[in-house]
Protein backbone atom coordinates (compact mmCIF):
# COMPACT_ATOMS: atom_id res chain seq x y z
CA UNK A 1 0.00 0.00 0.00
CA UNK A 2 1.45 2.84 -1.11
CA UNK A 3 1.22 6.16 0.86
CA UNK A 4 1.39 8.59 -2.14
CA UNK A 5 -1.90 8.03 -4.30
CA UNK A 6 -1.29 8.78 -7.69
CA UNK A 7 -3.47 11.67 -9.03
CA UNK A 8 -6.09 10.51 -11.49
CA UNK A 9 -5.57 11.74 -14.47
CA UNK A 10 -3.11 14.26 -15.08
CA UNK A 11 -5.21 17.05 -16.12
CA UNK A 12 -4.86 20.75 -15.66
CA UNK A 13 -7.50 22.41 -13.11
CA UNK A 14 -10.13 24.43 -15.76
CA UNK A 15 -9.42 28.35 -14.99
CA UNK A 16 -12.01 30.11 -13.29
CA UNK A 17 -13.90 32.32 -15.71
CA UNK A 18 -16.39 33.53 -12.92
CA UNK A 19 -15.05 37.13 -13.11
CA UNK A 20 -14.78 37.35 -16.83
CA UNK A 21 -18.08 39.09 -16.75
CA UNK A 22 -16.77 41.82 -14.74
CA UNK A 23 -13.83 42.52 -16.87
CA UNK A 24 -16.22 42.74 -19.75
CA UNK A 25 -18.91 44.53 -18.36
CA UNK A 26 -15.88 47.16 -17.48
CA UNK A 27 -14.82 47.62 -20.92
CA UNK A 28 -18.81 47.45 -21.51
CA UNK A 29 -19.20 50.71 -19.45
CA UNK A 30 -16.22 52.17 -20.66
CA UNK A 31 -17.25 52.06 -24.28
CA UNK A 32 -20.81 52.80 -23.23
CA UNK A 33 -19.39 56.25 -21.67
CA UNK A 34 -16.99 56.93 -24.55
CA UNK A 35 -19.63 56.43 -27.61
CA UNK A 36 -20.88 59.30 -29.15
CA UNK A 37 -23.32 58.75 -31.72
CA UNK A 38 -22.74 59.99 -34.72
CA UNK A 39 -25.83 62.12 -35.56
CA UNK A 40 -24.77 62.54 -39.38
CA UNK A 41 -23.17 60.19 -41.73
CA UNK A 42 -19.82 60.90 -43.27
CA UNK A 43 -19.99 61.44 -47.56
CA UNK A 44 -16.68 63.03 -48.11
CA UNK A 45 -13.44 61.13 -47.39
CA UNK A 46 -12.17 63.12 -44.43
CA UNK A 47 -8.51 62.52 -43.19
CA UNK A 48 -7.74 65.59 -41.31
CA UNK A 49 -3.95 66.92 -40.94
CA UNK A 50 -2.21 67.02 -37.80
CA UNK A 51 -0.74 69.87 -35.89
CA UNK A 52 0.26 70.37 -32.50
CA UNK A 53 -0.72 74.15 -31.43
CA UNK A 54 -3.81 73.12 -30.85
CA UNK A 55 -7.01 73.95 -28.62
CA UNK A 56 -9.37 72.09 -27.37
CA UNK A 57 -12.85 73.13 -28.45
CA UNK A 58 -15.01 74.27 -25.05
CA UNK A 59 -18.78 73.81 -25.76
CA UNK A 60 -19.47 71.25 -27.60
CA UNK A 61 -23.23 71.67 -28.84
CA UNK A 62 -21.72 75.30 -29.82
CA UNK A 63 -19.94 73.80 -32.75
CA UNK A 64 -21.26 74.02 -36.54
CA UNK A 65 -19.39 71.72 -38.54
CA UNK A 66 -18.62 71.93 -41.76
CA UNK A 67 -17.30 69.08 -44.11
CA UNK A 68 -14.86 69.40 -47.16
CA UNK A 69 -13.54 66.95 -49.09
CA UNK A 70 -13.51 63.99 -52.02
CA UNK A 71 -16.93 62.55 -52.04
CA UNK A 72 -16.98 58.68 -50.77
CA UNK A 73 -16.74 56.24 -53.06
CA UNK A 74 -20.29 55.40 -53.41
CA UNK A 75 -20.92 58.62 -54.28
CA UNK A 76 -18.15 59.44 -56.90
CA UNK A 77 -20.38 58.39 -59.61
CA UNK A 78 -22.86 60.61 -58.69
CA UNK A 79 -20.83 63.93 -57.61
CA UNK A 80 -17.34 63.21 -59.29
CA UNK A 81 -14.18 63.23 -58.11
CA UNK A 82 -13.83 67.64 -57.06
CA UNK A 83 -13.84 67.96 -53.28
CA UNK A 84 -16.93 69.36 -52.30
CA UNK A 85 -18.72 70.39 -49.08
CA UNK A 86 -21.22 68.84 -46.73
CA UNK A 87 -23.26 70.10 -44.58
CA UNK A 88 -25.57 68.11 -42.15
CA UNK A 89 -26.65 65.11 -43.81
CA UNK A 90 -26.82 66.33 -47.58
CA UNK A 91 -23.97 67.82 -50.33
CA UNK A 92 -23.88 71.77 -50.39
CA UNK A 93 -22.79 74.29 -52.14
CA UNK A 94 -20.83 77.43 -51.27
CA UNK A 95 -23.46 79.41 -51.44
CA UNK A 96 -25.85 77.64 -48.93
CA UNK A 97 -23.25 77.85 -45.46
CA UNK A 98 -25.31 81.69 -45.11
CA UNK A 99 -28.31 79.64 -44.51
CA UNK A 100 -27.07 76.97 -42.95
CA UNK A 101 -24.76 79.51 -40.57
CA UNK A 102 -29.02 81.03 -40.03
CA UNK A 103 -30.31 77.76 -39.52
CA UNK A 104 -27.90 76.95 -36.80
CA UNK A 105 -28.33 80.17 -34.99
CA UNK A 106 -32.06 80.03 -34.87
CA UNK A 107 -31.71 76.51 -33.46
CA UNK A 108 -30.26 77.58 -30.40
CA UNK A 109 -30.90 79.76 -27.52
CA UNK A 110 -30.37 83.68 -28.19
CA UNK A 111 -27.61 84.00 -25.59
CA UNK A 112 -25.58 81.25 -26.98
CA UNK A 113 -25.14 82.93 -30.35
CA UNK A 114 -22.32 84.82 -29.67
CA UNK A 115 -20.20 81.43 -28.23
CA UNK A 116 -21.16 79.40 -31.88
CA UNK A 117 -17.41 78.23 -33.40
CA UNK A 118 -17.64 77.23 -36.87
CA UNK A 119 -15.36 74.13 -37.08
CA UNK A 120 -14.08 73.30 -40.42
CA UNK A 121 -12.94 69.69 -41.02
CA UNK A 122 -11.07 69.47 -44.32
CA UNK A 123 -9.71 66.82 -45.74
CA UNK A 124 -6.15 67.48 -45.73
CA UNK A 125 -5.63 66.46 -49.22
CA UNK A 126 -8.24 69.46 -50.30
CA UNK A 127 -7.47 72.72 -52.25
CA UNK A 128 -7.34 75.84 -50.47
CA UNK A 129 -9.51 77.55 -52.95
CA UNK A 130 -12.42 75.87 -51.10
CA UNK A 131 -11.69 76.93 -48.19
CA UNK A 132 -10.98 80.57 -48.82
CA UNK A 133 -14.45 80.54 -50.13
CA UNK A 134 -16.14 79.00 -47.37
CA UNK A 135 -14.15 81.63 -44.87
CA UNK A 136 -15.46 84.29 -47.55
CA UNK A 137 -18.97 83.36 -46.71
CA UNK A 138 -18.26 83.12 -43.15
CA UNK A 139 -17.18 86.40 -43.31
CA UNK A 140 -20.42 87.52 -45.09
CA UNK A 141 -22.51 85.52 -42.49
CA UNK A 142 -20.56 86.79 -39.30
CA UNK A 143 -19.73 83.70 -37.87
CA UNK A 144 -15.98 84.75 -37.07
CA UNK A 145 -14.72 82.38 -34.36
CA UNK A 146 -13.47 79.52 -36.81
CA UNK A 147 -11.67 76.29 -35.87
CA UNK A 148 -9.74 74.27 -37.98
CA UNK A 149 -10.15 70.52 -36.88
CA UNK A 150 -6.71 68.79 -36.91
CA UNK A 151 -5.37 65.46 -34.87
CA UNK A 152 -2.61 66.04 -32.78
CA UNK A 153 0.52 65.32 -34.30
CA UNK A 154 3.72 66.58 -35.86
CA UNK A 155 3.25 68.74 -38.84
CA UNK A 156 5.64 66.31 -40.53
CA UNK A 157 3.13 63.84 -40.93
CA UNK A 158 0.98 65.86 -42.95
CA UNK A 159 3.20 64.86 -46.15
CA UNK B 1 -40.56 18.11 5.54
CA UNK B 2 -37.55 19.84 4.68
CA UNK B 3 -37.99 23.39 3.30
CA UNK B 4 -37.18 23.34 -0.33
CA UNK B 5 -34.42 26.35 -1.12
CA UNK B 6 -35.07 28.54 -4.38
CA UNK B 7 -32.93 27.31 -7.25
CA UNK B 8 -30.23 29.78 -8.23
CA UNK B 9 -30.20 30.92 -11.19
CA UNK B 10 -27.52 30.16 -13.25
CA UNK B 11 -25.37 33.07 -14.51
CA UNK B 12 -23.09 31.31 -17.06
CA UNK B 13 -23.91 33.57 -20.37
CA UNK B 14 -24.13 36.95 -18.40
CA UNK B 15 -20.64 36.86 -20.05
CA UNK B 16 -22.56 36.27 -23.56
CA UNK B 17 -25.14 39.20 -22.88
CA UNK B 18 -22.21 41.13 -21.81
CA UNK B 19 -20.15 40.37 -24.79
CA UNK B 20 -22.83 41.15 -27.25
CA UNK B 21 -23.23 44.92 -26.19
CA UNK B 22 -20.08 45.39 -25.43
CA UNK B 23 -19.68 44.64 -29.25
CA UNK B 24 -22.29 47.27 -30.21
CA UNK B 25 -20.80 50.18 -28.95
CA UNK B 26 -17.19 49.07 -29.87
CA UNK B 27 -19.07 49.08 -33.75
CA UNK B 28 -20.71 52.33 -33.07
CA UNK B 29 -18.50 54.04 -31.27
CA UNK B 30 -16.31 57.04 -32.54
CA UNK B 31 -14.15 59.14 -30.75
CA UNK B 32 -15.01 63.02 -31.60
CA UNK B 33 -12.08 64.61 -32.64
CA UNK B 34 -12.61 68.39 -31.33
CA UNK B 35 -9.62 70.26 -31.07
CA UNK B 36 -8.03 72.28 -33.88
CA UNK B 37 -6.01 75.65 -34.76
CA UNK B 38 -8.09 78.48 -33.56
CA UNK B 39 -8.58 81.56 -35.72
CA UNK B 40 -10.81 84.64 -35.55
CA UNK B 41 -12.16 86.13 -39.37
CA UNK B 42 -11.55 89.71 -39.65
CA UNK B 43 -15.52 91.44 -39.93
CA UNK B 44 -16.05 92.54 -43.54
CA UNK B 45 -15.71 95.72 -44.11
CA UNK B 46 -16.89 98.13 -46.99
CA UNK B 47 -14.84 101.22 -46.70
CA UNK B 48 -11.49 99.69 -45.72
CA UNK B 49 -9.05 102.78 -44.70
CA UNK B 50 -5.62 101.62 -46.17
CA UNK B 51 -3.30 102.15 -43.06
CA UNK B 52 0.45 102.67 -44.10
CA UNK B 53 2.78 100.12 -42.91
CA UNK B 54 6.19 99.98 -43.06
CA UNK B 55 7.58 97.29 -45.34
CA UNK B 56 9.62 96.37 -42.67
CA UNK B 57 7.66 95.35 -40.64
CA UNK B 58 5.65 93.22 -42.30
CA UNK B 59 6.71 89.56 -42.64
CA UNK B 60 5.41 87.82 -46.04
CA UNK B 61 4.50 84.22 -46.29
CA UNK B 62 3.06 83.14 -49.51
CA UNK B 63 2.41 79.38 -50.61
CA UNK B 64 1.90 78.89 -54.44
CA UNK B 65 0.16 76.13 -56.49
CA UNK B 66 2.41 73.76 -56.06
CA UNK B 67 2.92 73.87 -52.38
CA UNK B 68 6.24 76.02 -52.08
CA UNK B 69 6.99 78.59 -49.14
CA UNK B 70 7.89 81.68 -50.51
CA UNK B 71 8.75 83.97 -47.08
CA UNK B 72 10.43 87.46 -47.19
CA UNK B 73 10.61 86.48 -51.25
CA UNK B 74 13.24 83.61 -50.67
CA UNK B 75 12.17 80.08 -50.82
CA UNK B 76 12.03 78.42 -47.44
CA UNK B 77 11.67 74.84 -46.16
CA UNK B 78 8.77 74.70 -43.61
CA UNK B 79 11.21 73.46 -40.84
CA UNK B 80 12.36 76.44 -40.81
CA UNK B 81 9.76 78.77 -40.89
CA UNK B 82 9.30 78.76 -37.15
CA UNK B 83 12.68 80.18 -36.47
CA UNK B 84 12.18 82.62 -39.08
CA UNK B 85 9.15 84.17 -38.09
CA UNK B 86 10.36 83.94 -34.00
CA UNK B 87 13.52 85.91 -35.37
CA UNK B 88 11.31 88.55 -36.96
CA UNK B 89 8.68 89.12 -34.25
CA UNK B 90 11.46 89.17 -31.93
CA UNK B 91 13.63 91.92 -33.26
CA UNK B 92 12.62 94.98 -31.28
CA UNK B 93 14.66 97.30 -33.72
CA UNK B 94 12.85 100.18 -33.13
CA UNK B 95 9.81 101.38 -31.17
CA UNK B 96 6.42 100.94 -30.58
CA UNK B 97 3.16 103.39 -31.65
CA UNK B 98 3.08 104.95 -28.05
CA UNK B 99 7.81 105.37 -28.69
CA UNK B 100 8.29 102.21 -26.05
CA UNK B 101 11.50 100.50 -26.88
CA UNK B 102 11.16 96.80 -26.52
CA UNK B 103 12.84 95.76 -23.00
CA UNK B 104 11.72 92.01 -22.89
CA UNK B 105 12.59 91.83 -26.48
CA UNK B 106 16.05 89.12 -27.11
CA UNK B 107 16.72 89.35 -30.70
CA UNK B 108 19.23 91.36 -33.16
CA UNK B 109 17.57 94.33 -32.78
CA UNK B 110 18.69 94.70 -36.67
CA UNK B 111 17.41 97.91 -38.13
CA UNK B 112 16.36 96.62 -41.08
CA UNK B 113 13.71 94.56 -39.44
CA UNK B 114 10.61 94.63 -37.17
CA UNK B 115 10.17 97.30 -34.96
CA UNK B 116 8.31 95.98 -32.04
CA UNK B 117 6.15 92.80 -31.83
CA UNK B 118 3.15 95.54 -31.36
CA UNK B 119 3.90 96.47 -34.93
CA UNK B 120 5.23 93.24 -36.37
CA UNK B 121 2.54 91.76 -38.58
CA UNK B 122 3.06 88.30 -40.16
CA UNK B 123 0.97 88.52 -43.29
CA UNK B 124 0.16 84.45 -44.97
CA UNK B 125 -1.13 84.63 -48.59
CA UNK B 126 -2.02 81.46 -50.66
CA UNK B 127 -2.86 80.31 -54.13
CA UNK B 128 -6.41 78.56 -54.49
CA UNK B 129 -4.48 75.63 -55.44
CA UNK B 130 -1.84 75.55 -52.31
CA UNK B 131 -3.13 72.26 -50.07
CA UNK B 132 -4.74 72.24 -46.95
CA UNK B 133 -2.27 70.34 -45.42
CA UNK B 134 0.74 72.83 -46.04
CA UNK B 135 -1.46 75.64 -45.34
CA UNK B 136 -2.46 74.54 -41.92
CA UNK B 137 0.99 73.13 -41.37
CA UNK B 138 2.29 76.82 -42.04
CA UNK B 139 -0.52 78.28 -39.80
CA UNK B 140 0.31 75.61 -37.21
CA UNK B 141 4.36 76.96 -37.54
CA UNK B 142 3.19 80.09 -37.08
CA UNK B 143 0.99 79.88 -34.19
CA UNK B 144 4.00 77.99 -33.01
CA UNK B 145 6.39 80.79 -33.35
CA UNK B 146 4.18 83.12 -30.84
CA UNK B 147 3.41 80.45 -28.32
CA UNK B 148 7.18 80.00 -28.49
CA UNK B 149 7.50 83.61 -27.32
CA UNK B 150 4.50 83.70 -25.16
CA UNK B 151 6.22 80.57 -23.07
CA UNK B 152 9.21 82.20 -23.39
CA UNK B 153 7.78 85.70 -21.57
CA UNK B 154 5.73 83.82 -19.26
CA UNK B 155 8.81 82.31 -17.57
CA UNK B 156 10.37 85.82 -17.06
CA UNK B 157 7.05 87.44 -15.98
CA UNK B 158 5.30 84.55 -14.06
CA UNK B 159 8.10 84.02 -10.89
CA UNK B 160 7.48 88.01 -10.09
CA UNK B 161 3.90 87.35 -9.96
CA UNK B 162 4.31 84.48 -8.12
CA UNK B 163 3.67 81.77 -10.40
CA UNK B 164 6.40 79.59 -10.83
CA UNK B 165 7.94 77.02 -13.54
CA UNK B 166 4.30 77.77 -15.56
CA UNK B 167 4.72 78.23 -18.86
CA UNK B 168 2.01 80.38 -21.22
CA UNK B 169 0.32 76.99 -22.59
CA UNK B 170 0.04 76.03 -18.67
CA UNK B 171 -1.42 79.27 -17.19
CA UNK B 172 -3.96 78.96 -20.21
CA UNK B 173 -5.10 75.71 -18.89
CA UNK B 174 -5.22 76.46 -15.26
CA UNK B 175 -7.34 79.59 -15.70
CA UNK B 176 -9.83 77.73 -17.65
CA UNK B 177 -9.40 75.06 -15.09
CA UNK B 178 -12.01 75.53 -12.31
CA UNK B 179 -10.32 73.15 -10.11
CA UNK B 180 -6.70 74.73 -9.54
CA UNK B 181 -6.31 75.70 -6.51
CA UNK B 182 -4.13 79.35 -7.42
CA UNK B 183 -5.45 83.06 -7.82
CA UNK B 184 -7.03 82.92 -11.14
CA UNK B 185 -7.93 86.14 -11.41
CA UNK B 186 -4.41 87.39 -11.17
CA UNK B 187 -3.15 84.34 -13.27
CA UNK B 188 -5.57 86.17 -16.29
CA UNK B 189 -4.00 89.22 -15.34
CA UNK B 190 -0.64 87.89 -16.56
CA UNK B 191 -2.30 85.90 -19.26
CA UNK B 192 -3.42 89.38 -20.59
CA UNK B 193 0.05 90.99 -20.36
CA UNK B 194 1.84 88.53 -22.32
CA UNK B 195 -0.63 88.73 -24.52
CA UNK B 196 -0.59 92.56 -25.22
CA UNK B 197 3.56 92.09 -25.17
CA UNK B 198 3.37 89.58 -28.35
CA UNK B 199 0.26 90.67 -29.95
CA UNK B 200 -0.69 87.65 -32.38
CA UNK B 201 -1.21 89.81 -35.76
CA UNK B 202 -1.49 87.04 -38.32
CA UNK B 203 -3.67 88.63 -41.28
CA UNK B 204 -4.32 86.79 -44.31
CA UNK B 205 -4.73 87.91 -47.98
CA UNK B 206 -7.51 87.39 -49.96
CA UNK B 207 -7.49 88.10 -53.94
Amino acid sequence: MSKFKKKKGGDLPAVNTASLPDIVFMLLFFFMVATVMRDNTQMVENKLPSADQIEKLEKKNLVMHILVGKPSKQYKAQYGDEARIQLNDKFAEVNEIQAFIAAERASKREEEVPFLTTALKVDKEANMGIVTDIKQELRKANALKLNYTTIQGDVANNN
Amino acid sequence: MAKRSAPEVNAGSMADIAFLLLIFFLVTTTMEKDSGISRKLPPMEENEDDVVIKQKNIFTVKLNGRDQLLVEDELMELKDLRAAAVEFLDNGGGENADGQKCDYCKGKKDASSSDHPDKAIISLANNRETSYKLYISVQNELVGAYNELRNRRALEVGPQKGFNDMNFTEMNKNAKDVNWPGNRDKLKEVIDQIKKEYPQKLSEVIE
